[in-house]
């Protein structure tokens, strides 16, 4: 018996987690699977998110669900204006230059942050409702790790409704199936790739928000777990929504699991793991599409 | 030239020698007079600054592991994010082998981390050049990140976190003593290193053998029509880029008496790139201004703030990319190109003569 609620308990820490990898990613692996662009500032759009979200609730005492639509629509504005202005210069540019300007972006942030708000890491209070145990029958768990898993479900399951249900959805998906003939059939792709690029970044700024109770945050975020984001999205597959959720699923539980049971360097399976199913299938798990 | 039709008489012949295209060609390959100024200023710089020789050094290496990349992504078009990965398996090689007291002389040394590192570059290449776009990158990526969580697992070799500390080498030529506070030796040495591997880079990349790299860069399906065998020539470029940057590894380990894992990180990879693009890729000096640029940048802004020096590099960053994408170099000769008519009437009858 202890050793189901053993098992169930690193299963939950680990869902928990890939769920906050899923939220963080999955508008990369959209906007990734739509322009090819390599956008290594996404993670610094969810860093910007999550200030804004713990300020927000820290400093101007907002209450949790008041700062988490406040950080989705602050990084959503914030995305929209960088597009407008600087992305959409360098959407025809090859990756090289991508690589470098996201990289020059990722230090703007970082260096903004650490003006404007100090170098210190932040912590989220949760609200009382979220901060205590639940007994789920067979075992007690963090309420806040049970309240991550049930809000992945609720996102993925939305997300994907939206993909397959809406117009905006099928167009989307046709422009990653293939770009020019969706072009060609009068699909705006620039107006497409707007919303999904705030949306995306809204989602970042979501799951930075709502994961900085166990990542923390810091200025460094949007570097730290940089990694993390590309290999949930490159597995999971370019432009799949299910994709890149299993894949943050996976990844989570095991490096929950590889943390407990390998504290010195587990991470190493997971990076073999990667390289290996890359090299089996480019275009992930999931994707339709090579990378 | 030799391919000439055998019904062609000696007249054509020689009319194409004279073509001003085939002369350009020709003579690309030859040594203007201030491809000696880089060396000049670093011998300058050696008696004229005797307390920032540690500075010079780190620049020396930058130098020599930005060069290492100009020759993988600037010439054969292999675009990395883990070109640390060589950096580190170079540096680890050195550190390893002088911290148990296996080797200790600093020039063989460096040729076994040349060879370590090489050997490394090979092998992923073999598996990691089938892919290519974003795939290689994140594979690059992964391939870096995996050798920095195998030095920190391999804690009881490699020192784990903390890394190896106080290595200590055998005087070069067993003449000149390593010291670490008038690091001469260090310099004098690295400098030469540095020098031995340009003269190799500069003849490879105009070479047969550099000029098919170029050709996979700029177009992939015409050099596999003419049969070319692509993937071989890219595995054995990226292997030599990985030996080079394995030197590069190696001498930054002897310079610093230490090695850890930031040889090895995501920090180091994206530095290195940044210079590379800095300066402009592709073009052998692009790898010096770049380097110059960039540490100077680092050693004046942080002085000032530390976060002044990130700001700063990411504004930099940003502009390059949407205004200047060949870099500094590029913007040069864009000016140059631009403005050559307007100069005194000495230039341009200097580049109207030929």
């Amino acid at each position: 018996m202890d050793s189901v609620a053993n098992l169930a308990g690193i299963l939950l820490g680990g869902l928990s987690a890939g769920t906050v990898l899923f939220i963080v990613s999955v508008g990369l692996s959209v906007t990734m699977g739509l322009m090819g662009f390599v956008n290594l500032a996404h993670g610094a759009f969810a860093m910007f998110g999550g200030y804004v979200i713990v300020l927000a609730m820290n400093r101007a005492q907002f209450g949790f669900p008041v700062a988490i639509v406040l950080g989705f629509v602050a990084t959503a504005a914030l995305s929209i204006v960088l597009e407008r202005a600087l992305y959409r210069r360098l959407y025809r540019a090859g990756e090289l230059d991508q690589v470098l300007f996201t990289i020059g972006l990722v230090f703007i942030f970082i260096a903004g942050i650490t003006i404007v708000v100090g170098p210190g890491s932040q912590t989220l209070q949760l609200p009382a409702a979220l901060g205590g145990q639940l007994n789920l029958g067979f075992i007690q768990y963090r309420t806040y790790s049970i309240f991550l898993i049930v809000v992945g479900v609720a996102i993925v399951l939305g997300i994907w409704l939206a993909f397959e249900r809406t117009r905006i959805g099928a167009e989307i998906r046709a422009t990653v199936d293939n770009r020019r003939m969706a072009e060609s059939l009068g699909i705006d792709v620039d107006r497409l790739f707007t919303i999904t690029f705030a949306f995306g970044s809204g989602m970042a700024a979501l799951g930075g928000g709502l994961g900085a109770e166990f990542l923390g945050l810091d200025p460094q975020y949007a570097l730290k777990y940089l990694v993390y984001f590309l290999i949930a999205v490159s597995v999971g597959g370019l432009g799949s929504v299910v994709g890149v959720y299993y894949a943050s699923l996976i990844i989570g539980v095991l490096d929950f699991v590889l943390t407990l049971y390998l504290p010195k360097g587990g991470t190493i399976f997971i990076y073999v793991l990667t390289i290996l199913i890359l090299l089996a299938r480019p275009q992930g798990l999931f994707g339709r599409k090579g990378l | 030239m030799s391919v000439a039709m055998p019904s062609s008489g000696d007249a054509s012949f020689a009319a194409r020698i004279d073509n001003p295209a085939t002369r350009a060609l020709m003579r690309r390959h030859r040594v203007r007079w201030w491809e000696a100024l880089p060396w000049a200023a670093a011998l300058v710089f050696f008696f004229a600054f005797p307390d920032y020789l540690s500075f010079g050094n780190e620049l020396l290496v930058v130098i020599l592991f930005a060069l290492s990349l100009d020759l993988a992504l600037g010439y054969a078009g292999i675009i990395t994010l883990g070109h640390a990965a060589f950096f580190g398996a170079g540096a680890y090689t050195v550190g390893m082998l002088a911290f148990y007291g296996v080797w200790s002389e600093p020039i063989t040394s460096l040729a076994i981390a040349a060879v370590v590192a090489g050997a490394v570059g090979m092998l992923s290449g073999l598996v990691l050049l089938r892919t290519s776009g974003l795939t290689l990158l994140m594979l690059t990526l992964c391939t870096q990140a995996l050798l920095e969580e195998a030095a920190n697992m391999g804690h009881d070799w490699t020192g784990g976190f903390d890394g190896l500390l106080s290595l200590s080498f055998s005087p070069v030529f067993g003449l000149f003593e390593f010291n670490p506070l008038y690091p001469t030796t260090q310099y004098l040495l690295t400098l030469g290193v540095l020098f031995a591997c340009f003269v190799f880079v500069r003849t490879l990349v105009y070479s047969p053998f550099g000029q098919s790299l170029t050709g996979i860069r700029e177009n992939l399906l015409r050099m596999h029509a003419v049969g070319s065998p692509v993937r071989w020539r890219l595995v054995v470029c990226y292997a030599i880029s990985a030996a080079i940057a394995g030197v590069a590894g190696g001498l930054w380990a002897q310079n610093n008496a230490y090695v850890n894992l930031s040889a090895l990180d995501l920090d180091r990879a994206a530095t290195v790139l940044i210079v590379l693009i800095l300066g402009g890729y592709g073009r052998l000096y692009g790898a010096f201004i770049g380097a110059v640029v960039y540490m100077a940048l680092e050693h004046f802004l942080a002085q000032i703030y530390p976060t002044a020096w990130q700001l700063g590099l990411g504004l930099l960053l940003v502009l390059i990319a949407l205004f200047a994408r060949n870099g500094i170099l590029g913007l040069g000769d864009a000016l140059w190109q631009r403005y050559r008519g307007s100069l005194p009437w000495r230039f341009r009858a200097r580049r109207a003569a030929p």
